[in-house]
Parts: C-alpha cells; sequence; structure tokens
C-alpha cells in the first residue's frame, strides 16, 4: 500500500488544465509541410551539388568520405603550347562524378576538403527515389543541384577578408622592390579602402602609413580589374 | 404506438447513435491536437478532416478478422456486441426534449444506470475469452473499477432522484431548478468522476493502460470488432454527457424551452465530453490501488453524504 498522500495534488491537476486550455487557445506548431515548404536554416544539409568546372580530379574528395560513396574516373589531356616554344601543358578531364546518396552519411567531409570549392551544400532534399538504385546521382545531376545553392552567408564585421579581395585590394608592388606594408586584413579596412582602390591618396587609414601612397605603378593587373 | 412509430423511432435512435459518438470522437481529434499545439485530421474529407473517423470505420472494415486458437470462439466473437448493444439501448430512454424522447421508461434513471453497468460484461467477456494473459489482466481491472464505481455512481444519481421524488429522467428536469447546480454539486462531481472511471477513460484507463498491458481486454481484436469496441466508449461517453446534463443541468430548461428544447440537451451534453476529452488531454493515468483509494475513501463518502444532505433538504422544504 502507498504511503499517505501528503495532499491531493489538486494544484498539479489545475495547473495541468490549465496549461492545456492555455495551448488550446494558441496557434499550433504544425508545420503542414508538402503544402508549405520548411523554413531551412542556411548550410542546411539537403544534398551535394557539383560544380563541374572546379573540379580537377584531385581524388581528395573520394578518399576522405567515411563511406566511399563518391565515384570519380578522370583521364589526362594535353594541351598544346600557348606560346611559340613554350611548353606542352597537361590538365585532368572530369569523365565520371558521382554520389552514392544511398550512401552518404551527410558528414560534409567531402565538401569542407574540397580545395576548389567545386562541392556545395544544397538545402534541397527531395529527390527520394522508390528504386535505391536511382539514389546514385552522376555528374549532371549533381550539377543540377548547383542552382538550389544558396550564396554565401555575409562576412562577420571583424572577419578575415576573403584571400582574393585581399589580393585585389593590395596596392601594387612598388617598382623598385620596395617593401611595403600589406593593406590591413580585416573587412571593415577593405570596405573603407575601397570606393577608392585605385586613387590611394583618399584611403588613408591608421594603420597603413603614408609609404604606399606614393608607389602607384604600372604594375596593377589584379586591382584594376 | 403502430409499428411505423415504433420502427421510425428505432431508426431515429439508431442514426444518433452511429453520428454522435462519430461527433464526439472527431472533437476528442480535435481537441486534443489542438491543446498539444497540433493540427489533428486535416485531409480526409478535405475541410478539416472531417471524415476522419469515417476512413478509420473503412479501413477497420477491411482489416482481417482475427480470432485466437486458444480463444473461447463464441464468447470472443459475442464480446464487443455485448459491450455495444447496452450504451444503443439505454440512449433510447434520455429525454433531448418532453417530447422528443424514444421510449419514456418510468424509472429512466434507474434504467440507464444499469445498462451502463451491462457495457463492463462485453469488456470482462473479451478479457477471459482472449486466451492472453493482458487481456485477462485488464478484464480484472474493469471488473474492479467497475465494483467500485458503481456505488457513487448510484448514490449520486439517487440524490437527484430523490430531490425530485421521481425516477423518471423527465421528470427530474419537470422538477429541476437553477439553485439545484448548488445543492447537487457534490452529487454531479461524484457522478463525472465516476462516470469516467466508468467509462475506462483517463486518468481512470487502467483496463487498457497500453504501457503496462498493451491494451487490456481488447489486445487481441482486429478489423470490426475492435471498432465496435471504440464505438462503445464513444458512445458511452455520449450517454454519460447526456445523462450528466438531463440529471444535473436541467436538461432542455434555457431560453425558448418550448421550441429548441432539444439543442439545449445536446449543448450541455456536448460541453460535458469537451470536459471529459479535455480531462484525457491534461492528466495522467492513475495507479490501481490509486483508483480504488480514490472510489471508496472519497467518492463513496462524499455520495453518501450528498444524499444525506439532499434528504434532509427534501424533508425540511417538503
Amino acid at each position: 500500500m502507498s504511503p499517505e498522500p501528503r495532499h491531493l495534488g489538486l494544484p498539479g491537476l489545475i495547473k495541468g488544465l490549465a496549461t492545456t486550455a492555455r495551448t488550446l487557445s494558441r496557434p499550433t506548431h504544425t508545420a503542414e509541410y508538402p503544402d508549405t515548404k520548411p523554413a531551412l536554416p542556411p548550410r542546411s544539409r539537403g544534398v551535394i551539388a557539383l560544380t563541374e568546372e572546379n573540379c580537377t580530379s584531385c581524388m581528395l574528395c573520394a578518399r576522405e568520405c567515411p563511406d566511399w560513396c563518391i565515384y570519380i574516373d578522370s583521364h589526362k589531356e594535353t594541351l598544346p603550347a600557348t606560346t611559340e616554344g613554350g611548353r606542352e601543358r597537361q590538365r585532368n578531364v572530369l569523365d565520371r562524378f558521382a554520389i552514392d546518396f544511398s550512401l552518404c552519411m551527410y558528414c560534409g567531409i567531402c565538401i569542407e576538403v574540397c580545395p576548389f570549392d567545386a562541392l556545395h551544400w544544397s538545402p534541397e532534399f527531395e529527390y527520394a527515389e522508390t528504386d535505391i538504385r536511382d539514389l546514385l546521382h552522376e555528374k549532371e545531376r549533381l550539377g543540377q543541384w548547383m542552382q538550389t545553392v544558396p550564396p554565401p552567408p555575409a562576412l562577420d564585421p571583424a572577419s578575415a577578408e576573403p584571400a582574393e579581395v585581399a589580393a585585389a585590394n593590395r596596392p601594387p608592388r612598388a617598382a623598385g622592390g620596395l617593401r611595403e606594408r600589406p593593406a590591413p586584413r580585416t573587412a571593415r579596412a577593405a570596405k573603407a579602402a575601397e570606393p577608392a582602390p585605385t586613387e590611394p591618396e583618399a584611403s588613408a587609414q591608421p594603420e597603413a602609413p603614408a609609404e604606399p601612397e606614393a608607389t602607384g605603378g604600372p604594375e596593377t593587373p589584379e586591382a584594376e580589374s | 404506438m403502430t409499428v411505423l412509430e415504433v420502427v421510425l423511432r428505432t431508426v431515429a435512435v439508431l442514426a444518433a447513435f452511429l453520428v454522435l459518438p462519430l461527433l464526439v470522437g472527431q472533437t476528442e481529434h480535435k481537441v486534443m491536437a489542438h491543446m498539444q499545439g497540433r493540427l489533428g485530421p486535416m485531409y480526409a474529407g478535405g475541410f478539416h478532416g472531417w471524415a476522419q473517423l469515417v476512413a478509420d470505420g473503412v479501413k477497420f472494415v477491411q482489416k482481417e478478422d482475427v480470432v485466437p486458437v486458444a480463444a473461447d470462439r463464441w464468447v470472443f466473437r459475442l464480446a464487443p456486441g455485448v459491450a455495444l448493444v447496452p450504451y444503443l439501448v439505454a440512449m433510447s430512454v434520455i429525454p433531448l426534449s418532453p417530447t422528443l424522447v424514444a421510449a419514456d421508461v418510468d424509472a429512466g434513471a434507474l434504467f440507464v444506470v444499469a445498462l451502463a453497468g451491462i457495457g463492463i460484461l462485453g469488456t470482462l467477456m473479451a478479457g477471459w475469452s482472449s486466451a492472453n494473459k493482458y487481456s485477462l489482466l485488464g478484464a480484472m481491472r474493469s471488473a474492479a473499477q467497475l465494483l467500485s464505481y458503481e456505488l457513487p455512481i448510484v448514490l449520486s444519481v439517487a440524490s437527484v432522484a430523490l430531490a425530485a421524488g421521481t425516477l423518471s429522467l423527465s421528470g427530474i428536469v419537470g422538477e429541476w431548478s437553477w439553485w439545484w447546480l448548488l445543492w447537487q454539486l457534490p452529487g454531479a462531481i461524484v457522478f463525472l468522476i465516476a462516470a469516467l472511471a466508468e467509462l475506462q477513460r483517463p486518468p481512470f484507463d487502467m483496463p487498457v493502460a497500453d504501457s503496462e498491458i498493451v491494451f487490456g481486454p481488447y489486445t487481441e481484436y482486429t478489423g470490426l470488432r475492435f471498432a465496435f469496441f471504440l464505438l462503445s466508449e464513444y458512445a458511452g461517453i455520449v450517454l454519460m454527457s447526456l445523462l450528466f446534463a438531463v440529471l444535473f443541468l436541467g436538461g432542455w430548461r434555457g431560453p425558448w424551452a418550448e421550441s429548441i428544447g432539444w439543442v439545449w440537451t445536446l449543448l450541455k451534453g456536448f460541453a460535458i465530453a469537451v470536459i471529459i476529452v479535455w480531462l484525457r488531454v491534461a492528466w495522467p493515468r492513475m495507479r490501481e490501488d490509486q483508483l480504488q483509494r480514490l472510489a471508496w475513501v472519497w467518492l463513496v463518502p462524499l455520495a453518501i453524504a450528498q444524499v444525506a444532505l439532499t434528504g434532509v433538504v427534501v424533508v425540511v422544504t417538503g
């Protein structure tokens, strides 16, 4: 027999009734999925998209994949020399790039490891199949997913700026081999420098002393582009 | 009463018996869902899933009717009927208005309470004949529950009958006046709790406690026979809600009672049914010993006190 109950539990019972009644009077949380699409957060892991042009067949993704679900076939092609007396060059041509999503565990290591940004996460997730073999997406299908890849999120205010932007914003090298200090590697500083990349005088900054200003030279191929 | 009239009344009761439980069931689906922050059925029938229970019925009809090898075949097959029919019969004596009653029985209150007790017999038969330990445990629990809660239910009905000076349900509503709400309040609470227990509804659903004994006496049932047990549960809710409305809430009394009295009875009964659903959503299941304790330590003394109070008031005022 249970010990004598200290009280009847009435406050708890009334609280339960109040809670359910309050929930009844409020909107529901149900997401009616097939009728309304879910609002997925950025960087959702739905499907992996491939930019075929960026892929160099380096095989890093296939080797790092814990499930071995990436299949890559490629061959080498020899390109003729572009200039007179130049050297012939070889490059890899991708024949097959396939991801077997019936094996993939969506760890994202392939995307992390890709040095050329050929692989991207897409939030698209509606690619279920009735036959498991249809989950093997060849490179054409992987390429189509690229249209669903969201643009990369904006940088944090204090983050280091992307390498391309940093290279473009760097003051041109001095003709006489004068060593100059690189521009401050923050996005905020880059933004301040952006309006006048060709007028170094305007971008007088506390960290950047006056010495680079005098070095506006002809060798600025990247900054102009 | 001609044969045609008898047939008409029977058909009307049958229609009410088939429609009202579905209405309560759909209300339970929706109210429970929204109390849990969900939407409930949304597709069947198009508009907010109104045909969900019809679809469920079609599904149940299609399922195979399995009888376990070790089961007592005839008892097993008969049990859903025994659970269902008493509620159907009891429904015929509930008056919706002074004129709108299928069979105006003189001792209607006694008749309904007696029939509601028979319904448990179907559960008991199902549990015994299933040849399944969980079914047997559930059946024993429901039998114990019936024994404990029949007494408070009868006592609280007796209190109202004593106050009205009649056992006729129409007569009770005829005698009813608004201050009975206060006078008979303890009896009404006892009746509602005991009715919940008799219907095996949460928080008194130990006979079918799915986390302990699978589904109690209904464990071995499939298809249409299982659907009959479910229907009898909801028919029981309808019956007890209407009985509560008639006994304690003045039935058809309300504005324009002459013309739309039956609407008032149905509305009051529906409100009680919603409360029964609400209690299911909000409260956890009691333990078997707590159930017995509640009945014998609280409800029976409270019901007897109510009968004594009613008696004193009747003697003093009469």
